[in-house]
């Protein structure tokens, strides 16, 4: 994709700018389905506050903190690389952020693995499925997310593009606010129910 | 894809003509080959023959061109969506080949007969599916990326937004309603595959589940989705009519502001496929009106198509032929729209074959009049030879008489009563003194299928036959016709400038009656 040479571009956006919000804005959909569908389902299954009270809420709460704390790290890499010019710095800074991501991962793995263990698998009830559709695919993005930001990890080396950093850092954010819905949905709401 | 889709189309119509007799060609039909090939005729028809020839085919082709770009912003991720669509095209056909056949639940894979295999007896099939239509819209949306970010970054000098070809403009706003819409049913589809494979019950009442929200977020995306096929289809005939009447598009942007406002009524009016599905009437009542209301920006552009012709030197080539069909014909399937959006009127023809008769009415003009008459139209700059015409006249002769042979009469067979979906009409007692009406559909369907011989004998005869045709054998404004045909690897010889907008024919006081969009830099 060689950008330099939008020949007589007509507008200032750059078109991966351009290209990432698109991206972006078909996976907010994807996620918003799902979202509305459990909230849906919610407001007509008060008991499934029981089951969300079966979640080890200490294992999300670290992990809300793991994922908040990797976007600050992402945020850093961006501003040492881009503002600073600092490559060595902002290599650190999204090593940090990989490292992170993948503490995510291991503490979800370890969550899964308990919460199978216990029989709460997702042909328990409709909650469990919402519970493993929804973090599976949350999951699934962190995966993705971490391979990019490996593969951008190896490219700055050789001194790659920055705007790389820009997109993978979109990126990585969305990932992050997804789970900033997904946590209090799951998690949190398990008193009583609404309704 | 076409004549894939053709062919089920044929098994199926075989068998509604003639009950229970072999079809030349195939054999015996059994009634769960019949409910497998009318799924995949609809699932093939929409997602890969309207979706990929419409959006992707003459989008990335003249979308660049129409700008005056040298290529699309991101031409790796245009090959990307290339092969995820060959892919999701292999998984579609190797979903026929696994045990228990392709799925056979219906193109809207409602369920409960989707979430549980057990109901119709196919398991990987449906699961195939499911797969293959996913892997088809990742591909559509990122051809939809693509088409954003070159109409917005790499238009030529002078091009600005309300200098744009209708068909650009179309496009685009066709993308950003696939966008909208599609995540919601990509939701839907992993919580299908979830009933499908882990026993869930998202969708199963018996685990508490609601199949109606399924329908809800299938349509939030289906609705939207026709307007993806059609908008590209009034794109083409936009483009067409002006050329050959060598007057203006009467009424651009009005025709501009009208889709846009269609666009955003098209995500409120979903609901009016679930009038008798179990819905609030109360519901039901706004979903009538807004479906009602969404048809007057419709008419508008359609009116504005017309008065194009109005008083214009028409001259009645191919192309111009198939356009003025699509018109015609689409009007027709418009019109019974409003039946259908009618919550009383729906409730009686709900699911019969006035239902089918009335979708093919907007689809196979979409589908096939507007491909035909962009085919006929831009053929000369896709391989620098013209299509023969006077084989293209037998061709939309044989096309539009088998086709209103073919649905007229469902028309009444719906109103009287026959639903759709069913095997074996014979069954129903009735239903016999209308079986005539099947026999005669089903001739104009064997007349169809025989008029695109020589559709695809011309096709292919006049890449090395044709009659050489010069950069732009129309006389036509827009910039694709400034690029030499075939246009070169980088499209233009030299950067175009843009000066003025597409449809400016017959300018008073002008040397010609055209007066090309763009100059070379
Ligand atoms: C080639 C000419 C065509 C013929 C003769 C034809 C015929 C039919 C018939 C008779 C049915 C109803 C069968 C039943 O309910 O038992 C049907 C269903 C359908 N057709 Fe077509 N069709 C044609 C082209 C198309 C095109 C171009 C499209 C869309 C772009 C299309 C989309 C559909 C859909 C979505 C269904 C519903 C499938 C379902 O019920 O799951 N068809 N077709
Ligand atoms: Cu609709």
């Amino acid at each position: 994709m060689n950008h330099a040479v939008s020949h007589n571009s007509s507008v200032e956006v750059p078109v991966w700018r351009l290209g990432i919000w698109w991206f972006l804005a078909s996976e907010i959909v994807v996620f918003g389905g799902l979202v509305v569908c459990y909230i849906l389902y919610r407001f007509n299954h008060p008991e499934w506050g029981m089951e969300a009270g079966r979640t080890l809420l200490w294992v999300g709460s670290v992990n809300t903190v793991v994922l908040l704390t990797s976007s600050l790290t992402m945020i850093l890499a961006h501003y040492s690389i881009v503002e600073k010019g600092d490559l060595a710095l902002g290599r650190r800074y999204l090593g940090v952020t990989i490292l992170l991501g993948l503490l995510f991962l291991c503490f979800k793995g370890y969550e899964y693995s308990h919460e199978i263990h216990a029989g709460l698998v997702p042909s328990r009830s409709l909650f469990w499925g919402f519970y493993y559709l929804m973090t599976g695919l949350h999951g699934l993005h962190v995966i993705g997310g971490l391979v990019a930001n490996g593969v951008i990890l190896g490219g700055l080396s050789q001194g790659r593009t920055p705007h790389r950093i820009e997109s993978i850092g979109l990126y990585w954010h969305f990932v992050d606010v997804v789970w900033i819905f997904l946590f209090p949905l799951l998690y949190l709401a398990s008193q009583g129910g609404a309704s | 894809m076409a004549l894939v889709g053709g062919y089920l189309a044929y098994l199926f119509r075989h068998q509604l003509a003639w009950p229970n007799e072999p079809v030349p060609g195939f054999g015996q039909v059994g009634p769960d080959q019949y409910n497998m090939f009318v799924t995949m005729h609809g699932t093939i028809m929409v997602f890969w023959v309207a979706m990929p020839i419409l959006l992707s085919g003459f989008g990335n082709f003249l979308l660049p061109l129409m700008i005056g770009a040298r290529d699309m912003a991101f031409p790796r991720l245009n090959r990307l969506s290339y092969w995820t669509f060959f892919l999701s095209t292999v998984v579609l056909i190797v979903s026929f080949f696994v045990p228990g056949g392709a799925f056979a639940g219906g193109w809207t894979i409602y369920p409960p007969l989707s979430a549980e295999p057990g109901y119709t007896g196919v398991v990987w099939g449906g699961n195939l599916w499911i797969l293959a239509v996913a892997l088809e819209f990742v591909s559509m949306l990122m051809g939809g990326i693509n088409f954003m970010t070159t109409t917005l970054s790499l238009r030529a000098k002078g091009m600005a937004l309300f200098r744009m070809p209708i068909f650009v403009w179309m496009i685009n706003v066709a993308s950003i309603l696939f966008m909208f819409s599609v995540g919601p049913l990509i939701a839907g589809a992993f919580m299908l595959l979830a009933d499908r494979t882990l026993q869930v019950g998202f969708f199963l009442p018996a685990a508490g589940g609601d199949p109606l929200l399924f329908q809800h977020l299938f349509w939030f995306f289906g609705h939207p989705e026709v307007y993806v096929l059609l908008l590209p289809a009034l794109g083409i005939i936009a483009e067409i009519l002006p050329v050959f009447s060598r007057k203006p598009l009467f009424g651009y942007r009005p025709i501009i502001y009208s889709t846009l406002i269609a666009g955003v009524l098209s995500f409120v009016v979903w609901a009016h496929h679930q009038f008798i599905s179990g819905i609030d009437p109360r519901l039901a009542m706004p979903f009538s009106i807004t479906t009602i209301l969404i048809s007057v920006p419709f008419a508008f552009s359609l009116f504005a198509y017309i008065a194009t012709l109005w008083k214009g030197s028409i001259s009645f080539s191919t192309a111009m032929l198939f356009a003025l069909g699509m018109i015609a014909e689409f009007l027709l399937g418009g019109v019974t729209g409003i039946v259908n959006g009618s919550t009383a009127a729906d409730i009686y023809v709900h699911d019969t074959y006035f239902v089918v008769a009335h979708f093919h009415y907007t689809l196979f003009p979409v589908t096939f009049l507007a491909t035909f008459a962009g085919i006929y139209y831009w053929y000369p700059k896709l391989f620098g030879r013209f299509l023969s015409e006077f084989w293209g006249k037998v061709h939309f002769t044989l096309t539009l008489i088998g086709f209103n042979l073919a649905f007229l009469p469902l028309f009444s067979v719906g109103i009287a009563g026959h639903h759709r979906r069913i095997f074996d009409p014979s069954a129903f007692e009735f239903l016999h003194r209308i079986q005539h009406l099947h026999v005669l559909a089903t001739v104009g369907l064997i007349i169809l299928l025989t008029g695109q011989i020589p559709f695809i004998l011309n096709f292919f005869l006049s890449l090395r036959r044709g009659r050489l045709a010069e950069a732009n054998p129309w006389q036509a404004n827009t910039l694709e016709w400034i690029a030499p045909s075939p246009p070169g690897h980088r499209n233009f010889e030299t950067d175009p400038v843009v000066v003025r907008g597409p449809y400016e024919y017959s300018v008073p006081g002008a040397a010609k009656d055209w007066l090309s969009q763009g100059e070379a830099s």
